[in-house]
């Protein structure tokens, strides 16, 4: 989409009423700078009842991220995608459509499966959170679901990946003896652009199966070094 | 995206209090899924957010039997619905709706109320032309790519298509919406709930910028109802559909005592057609009389230039949701 | 020594040809792998960009004082901006115009929000569907915006040389304007190529048209050609542009570590010419340095299809707003709006054919009138008629100027495209003479260079039986009487595909442990695993003991990834410097062995004398004996003896079934036998041909960009409404490479273009077989399925 509005629109003053008070609203453009930086949320007046509004200048936040908790200080505009590979450097989770239509920013939010890009961080917190690096089964050892991803080369230049084998961990969780039909339902919020549904599908397979396909080349399945 | 100011409030009388007056002060955020979309293409762009999926009690989070219906809270989320025994049992039809929606990550985000007030896919919305796509007074898309818009109520100047595919299901069982406000609450049908805008100022529903949608009231399934509901789609999965149809047919022996048709992408609005009902009534199920329905839903259907095949889709989608309901609906 | 380093015999493979695991698999399906994208070191600054939101608009003035102000900015770029002041034109929506760069990614956006750009819009041309109608550009004389615009847009050099040669410019070329393209760093050759194109100032007039004829060949005689025919169809076929759509989208991390080093992070096929790329995009902003001081890195690569082998604009802009941040790194990631409108297309072609044959199915005439565009710059013709170089041809074809994203290579450049016209003319053809393509395409087998006349016989045999063609094989329309209609098509295709040049250093350590460095690339076509398994079989060690180190510029170059040049060119340089490593590590332990170096073999982690194991050394033993320096050599490709080779057959099938009420089509199987010679690994030569075919499924049913007439903008610049295939939407997939005798000594030969090439001709060959008419351009989706439908209706009424 290309942007077209390369004017600062002028924002107007919020009304009265609703028990808010009078005042200047500025959030963008060069009026941000007017705004003085605070940290910590602002307590308003709703109806007699005291709210706390944040934002929207950067404010602590605390998230649970693969079982540690970390705290970061980011505006209430920033996505839990961003916080986790920009402030957390973590970088499993990809950046890729940005607009919940590709499935590559994959997290597991209490367990199910959701598009990181649109959520809030600051909508993210007292949740458990995990990406594909939560999901090893040791700290080198790959899960059986990662292993079989290996196994069946249902990875080509990886982008895609780290939210493929997400969804896939919480599509084989809740279905462990998936049919075409539920498969195609529940994976089809992925996207590959190599091409590697193939694979993909024998990983399903396999599981549906019952077969825990072992590896075929010595070291596999062992992550060590790096690339 | 622009900044604004977030508040999660814990109670609903809150929630309502933070609203604003007009649209582009407050947005609410519930999924989230298509509304921070929105406010990343900078196509809306509220001064606040008022995130209310804290707000406590039952109310908007359950699903609750009452009298012979049900009532769904406005934050039940879409994974919920299937595998809720009060939907998948009495209301087939919307479950399956449900399940078919969108993918597994934004059926596990998106709620029932997001997914009535979301936002059209029209993509000169959508790429910063205004909700009726249009430049220098004129439509964009009366000129340019209007293969995905509407075909039935285009007389303009909205073209583009209701996007929901679960509300033409919620409709046929006759479902209402209930909006909150600090003053108050009501309660509209849904089938009221949207109106085809006139001016780029007013939204394709009645909700007001001060209002929250809080739940959807399903009066109880008529006994013996025969449903279903057709996608016509291209891809297998995660697409939006060409044209929909849910159809709810009250049988009487072998023929159909009265139904109802309801539409879903072929016009500004869920499209309830009355002739395709019409047409059906008193008649038995075959081949031939779901497709006259089918000719009847379209009778006054419009191509824009580029979308006459939709027209064929929608009487398509209307003749295999009949004729699925009357085998007792899908799998 | 004859044939030293010809490939290791099958017995002697312990890994080449088998089914191996890509190495880096593990680091992906754990997120581990780092990509540029990932790249976050500490006090990165990130980058947003203003782009045109007008498709043709002159810039009269930029305004950034406001946006240089905002809070958190530390640079701020125009890149639109021409040295000599004069206003620049925009040619397409989209289009980079001004670089932010600041603190966070939400601060560079505001910025951009109060930068200040005066626009006069131009009427725009983004029409590329209809058949061209109207006065062509007159004698292809390029004035200076034609040169401008060939050169901004990527012309082959070749062509563009070649055009002025013999078309010459309409404008004076003087010293002011040689100098100017100096200081952009065009290369030599064009600007030689500038000054002596002869001056036709005449042509100042022609008129202004967004057609230009760029072929006009006729072969043999096609007036007799047809009147001999028995036979004769005309149709209309043709493909959409359609765009890359990388996952990872293309970008650039920047930091000056100091002021006369540049360290650069880019998401490219082509590591090794990014250096000198980027310097000469850096010297036309007035920034000297030296290629030798830049430094690019990248570990894993996103996608890249043919789309990333420029430094592109953003490789110059994000150094640009680094050092004008204090040498800051700065990270700039295309959006996706912007990566599906700028930095992916693959032009459309349609043609209109005329074609014959007598009764008996031999082809005796074609006739092609062909259009299409590549953007701004227009387009080049496609190779038709594709792989039948049937007699009595004519050829025109009229290159069409939009003003949308510029081409960029894609997967196979033109041969898909070509394929849908040519293999869709053939099967209609064959349906007019109630032939089985199959047999209709082997009657006219010796219009096929001899070379591969054989491969696609063996390859239509094979393919026939996987998919049961011919015994299932229905005359046209004959697909069922319901509403589902199934049917099946083939079409065959071919590729060059020799391995590029390719350098690499090999190392064997004193302590048994083996060091490679190549400047190449993993695309995630299995490239690292390749060269491991190379390595890993002529040093007889296992692959787990060599440490390879590719993706630095630092290294010894290795060619672009793209043309499936790469696995040609990587794994004859390592063979060669494995084996030249061996033969030295040979020398050193020969004395040990009471042998000479020439009887030595390296097998089974063993240094040993051939027809005694007895006289053997473990691999750690020999390497002792190689004394305190390390064994280092240089391989090479080319290099002596021919490890590489040029020139695939295959031949792909297609099983569909269409919903004639509603036009949807699913594919229910493919089949694709492929050749490409010696395969070094089974398991990932084969996700290449699964993923082709996949990709084929998707640009055949789904994949367009989609233009605005009135706005000029790309309407589907999403993944929602550019739509790519799902797991749901892939059929049963079987592939079968050609291996063994006859094909293992052609020698190693590239795989990635082949295979993408056939499924749209396939597909849509199935479609009409199955529903009885063609649809004449891809994406096949429902509205076009219906048209067609309708129009054979009226046709049969009529």
């Amino acid at each position: 989409m290309a942007k077209r509005d390369d004017e600062i629109k002028q924002i107007p003053g919020e009304e009265s009423g609703n028990g808010l008070s009078r005042r200047s609203f500025l959030k963008i453009g060069g009026l941000a700078a007017a705004v003085p930086v605070v940290t910590g949320p602002k307590i308003i007046q709703v109806g007699g009842e005291q709210v706390e509004v944040h934002g929207p200048h950067a404010a602590p936040i605390t998230l649970m991220v693969n079982g540690k908790r970390q705290t970061l200080n980011v505006e209430p505009r920033v996505t839990l995608l961003d916080a986790l590979r920009e402030d957390l450097d973590v970088t499993g989770p990809k950046r890729v459509c940005d607009r919940g239509e590709c499935g590559a920013c994959t997290v597991l939010i209490d367990g199910k499966a959701v598009y990181s890009c649109s959520t809030l961080a600051i909508d993210a917190q007292g949740k458990e959170i995990v990406t594909i690096e939560g999901l090893m089964a040791g700290a080198t050892q790959l899960s059986p679901v990662q292993e079989a991803y290996v196994q069946h080369d249902a990875s080509q230049c990886g982008f895609c990946t780290s939210g493929f084998v997400t969804a896939t961990t919480a599509f084989l969780r809740d279905h462990p003896n998936p049919t075409h039909e539920e498969m195609v339902r529940n994976l089809g919020g992925n996207f590959c652009r190599c091409g590697t549904y193939g694979g993909i599908r024998e990983v399903v397979q396999a599981h549906a199966g019952g077969k825990r396909a072992a590896t075929e080349a010595a070291g596999a399945v062992a992550v060590k070094g790096g690339f | 995206m622009r900044a604004f100011e977030y508040a999660a409030p814990k109670e609903r009388r809150q929630a309502l209090g933070l609203l604003g007056r007009s649209w582009g002060d407050t947005e609410i955020l519930a999924g989230g899924t298509d509304l921070l979309s929105l406010m990343k293409d900078d196509i809306v762009t509220p001064k606040r957010l008022v995130n209310i999926k804290g707000v406590a009690g039952p109310e908007l989070h359950a699903i609750m039997r009452k009298q012979n219906g049900v009532q769904i809270g406005a934050l039940v989320h879409l994974a919920d619905l299937p595998s809720a025994s009060d939907i998948r049992e009495r209301y087939p039809m919307l479950a399956d709706a449900a399940m078919e929606a969108a993918s597994p990550q934004i059926r596990n985000m998106a709620t029932m109320g997001g997914n009535i007030c979301q936002r059209p896919r029209c993509w000169y919305f959508r790429n910063g032309f205004g909700l009726l796509g249009q430049k220098d007074g004129k439509s964009l898309v009366m000129e340019g790519d209007n293969r995905y818009h509407a075909i039935l109520g285009n007389e303009g100047p909205a073209y583009f298509v209701s996007p929901s595919s679960i509300v033409p299901s919620l409709i046929a069982y006759g479902a209402k919406v209930t909006l909150a406000s600090a003053s108050g609450t009501r309660e509209v049908a849904l089938e009221k709930f949207f109106v085809i805008p006139k001016d780029e100022n007013q939204r394709e529903h009645d909700l007001r910028p001060d209002e929250m949608l809080t739940l959807v009231t399903l009066p109880a399934p008529p006994a013996g109802a025969k449903v279903a509901h057709y996608e016509v789609r291209q891809k297998a999965a995660f697409d939006w559909p060409l044209a929909t149809c849910a159809a709810l047919l009250e049988m009487n022996g072998g023929t159909v005592k009265s139904a109802r048709i309801v539409m879903g992408h072929v016009a500004p609005i869920p499209w309830v057609s009355n002739e395709a009902a019409q047409a059906m009534a008193g008649k038995p199920v075959t081949e031939e009389t779901a497709d006259a329905a089918g000719a009847a839903a379209v009778a006054n259907a419009k191509s824009l230039g580029r979308n006459g095949y939709k027209i064929k889709l929608a009487r398509v989608a209307v003749k295999r949701a009949i004729l699925m309901a009357a085998k007792g609906g899908q799998a | 020594m004859a044939d030293k380093y010809a490939w290791p015999a099958e017995n002697e493979r312990a890994y080449i040809g088998k089914r191996i695991s890509r190495v880096d698999g593990p680091f992906k399906v754990s997120g581990r792998a780092k990509y540029t994208y990932d790249y976050n070191p500490k006090g990165l600054l990130y980058g947003a960009v203003l782009r045109s939101p007008y498709p043709k608009a002159r810039i009269v003035s930029i305004d950034t004082s406001a946006a240089e102000k905002m809070p958190g900015v530390k640079s701020v770029h125009i890149v639109q901006k021409d040295p000599t002041g004069k206003p620049v034109t925009i040619q397409f929506a989209g289009d980079d115009v001004v670089a932010v760069a600041a603190q966070t990614e939400d601060q560079a956006e505001d910025a951009l929000r109060a930068i200040k750009i005066q626009w006069e819009v131009l009427p725009h041309f983004v029409q590329d569907e209809k058949e061209p109608s109207g006065p062509l550009q007159g004698p292809t004389v390029m004035s200076q915006d034609d040169l401008v615009g060939a050169l901004s847009n990527q012309m082959p050099q070749g062509q563009l040389i070649q055009q002025l040669k013999t078309n010459g410019v309409s404008f004076k070329v003087d010293d002011e304007f040689i100098k100017q393209m100096k200081q952009f760093n065009i290369p030599q050759p064009i600007i030689d190529a500038v000054q002596q194109a002869p001056y036709h100032p005449e042509a100042q007039n022609q008129p202004q048209s967004p057609y230009k004829e760029v072929r006009n060949e006729t072969k043999g005689d096609p007036d007799s050609g047809f009147k001999s025919a028995d036979v004769t169809h005309e149709g209309l076929y043709g493909s959409t542009v359609i765009t890359h759509c990388c996952m990872e989208a293309h970008g650039v991390v920047a930091e000056w570590p100091d002021p006369d080093h540049l360290l650069v992070h880019i998401s490219t096929q082509s590591v090794s010419s990014m250096p000198g790329q980027i310097a000469g995009g850096l010297k036309a902003q007035g920034v000297n340095i030296d290629a030798a001081n830049i430094r690019v890195e990248q570990q894993n690569v996103g996608g890249g299809f043919g789309s990333k082998f420029s430094a592109d604009r953003w490789g110059v802009y994000v150094p640009m707003l680094s050092k004008k941040a204090g040498g800051a790194p700065v990270k700039v990631m295309l959006e996706r709006d912007a990566e599906l409108e700028v930095a992916g297309a693959r032009p459309s072609h349609y043609a209109r054919v005329k074609i014959a044959a007598t009764r008996d199915g031999k082809i005796t005439a074609w006739d092609a009138n062909g259009w299409g565009t590549g953007g701004p710059g227009g387009g080049a013709a496609p190779p038709l008629p594709y792989v039948f170089d049937v007699p009595n041809q004519r050829n025109r074809y009229i290159s069409v100027s939009t003003n949308t994203g510029p081409s960029r290579a894609w997967r196979a450049p033109q041969h898909p495209q070509a394929a849908v016209i040519t293999m869709g003319a053939l099967e209609d053809l064959a349906a007019k003479l109630n032939m089985n393509p199959v047999e209709f395409f082997r009657k006219n087998i010796e219009y096929v260079t001899e070379a591969r006349r054989q491969i696609y016989l063996d390859e239509l045999d094979i393919a026939d039986k996987m998919m049961n063609f011919s015994s299932r094989w229905h005359p046209r329309g004959q697909g069922g009487s319901g509403m589902m209609r199934q049917g099946l098509g083939l079409s065959i295709h071919t590729w060059g595909g020799r391995g590029h040049n390719s350098n690499c250093d090999f190392t064997i350590h004193p302590d048994g442990s083996v060091d490679i460095k190549m400047g190449t690339q993993d695309l995630g076509t299995g490239t690292r695993t390749a060269i491991l398994i190379v390595a890993a079989d002529t040093l007889g060690i296992p692959m787990e003991q060599i440490n390879l180190h590719i993706g630095d510029s630092s290294y010894p170059t290795s060619g672009g990834s793209g043309g499936s040049t790469t696995i040609g060119g990587v794994s004859s340089s390592t063979r060669r410097g494995a084996v030249d490593a061996r033969d030295a590590l040979f020398a050193k332990v020969a004395p040990a062995l009471g042998s000479t170096p020439d009887k030595l073999v390296a097998r089974n982690g063993k240094i040993f004398v051939e027809g005694d194991e007895s006289k053997a050394l473990t691999w750690k033993q020999a390497c002792a004996k190689i004394g305190p320096m390390p064994i280092t050599v240089q391989g090479k490709n080319p290099g002596p003896e021919n490890l590489t080779n040029s020139g695939v057959g295959g031949v792909q099938m297609a099983d569909v079934s269409v919903d004639t009420e509603t036009g949807i089509v699913k594919v229910n199987k493919m089949v694709a036998v492929q050749d490409c010679g010696l395969v070094i690994d089974l398991k990932t030569a084969e996700s290449q041909v699964l993923g082709a075919l996949v990709m084929g499924v998707s640009y055949a049913l789904f994949e367009e960009k989609i233009y605005d007439p009135s706005t000029g903008v790309m309407l589907n610049d999403n993944m929602e409404f550019y739509r790519l295939a799902g797991l749901g939407d892939i059929p049963e997939m079987q592939v079968h490479m050609m291996t063994g005798k006859g094909y293992d000594e052609r020698g190693v030969i590239g795989l990635a273009e082949p295979p993408t090439v056939s499924p749209g001709a396939a597909i849509s060959n199935a479609v009409a077989n199955a529903i009885g008419v063609r649809v004449p351009y891809l994406p096949i989706t429902p509205d076009r399925v219906l048209q067609a439908l309708e129009s054979e209706e009226k046709g049969a009424r009529a």
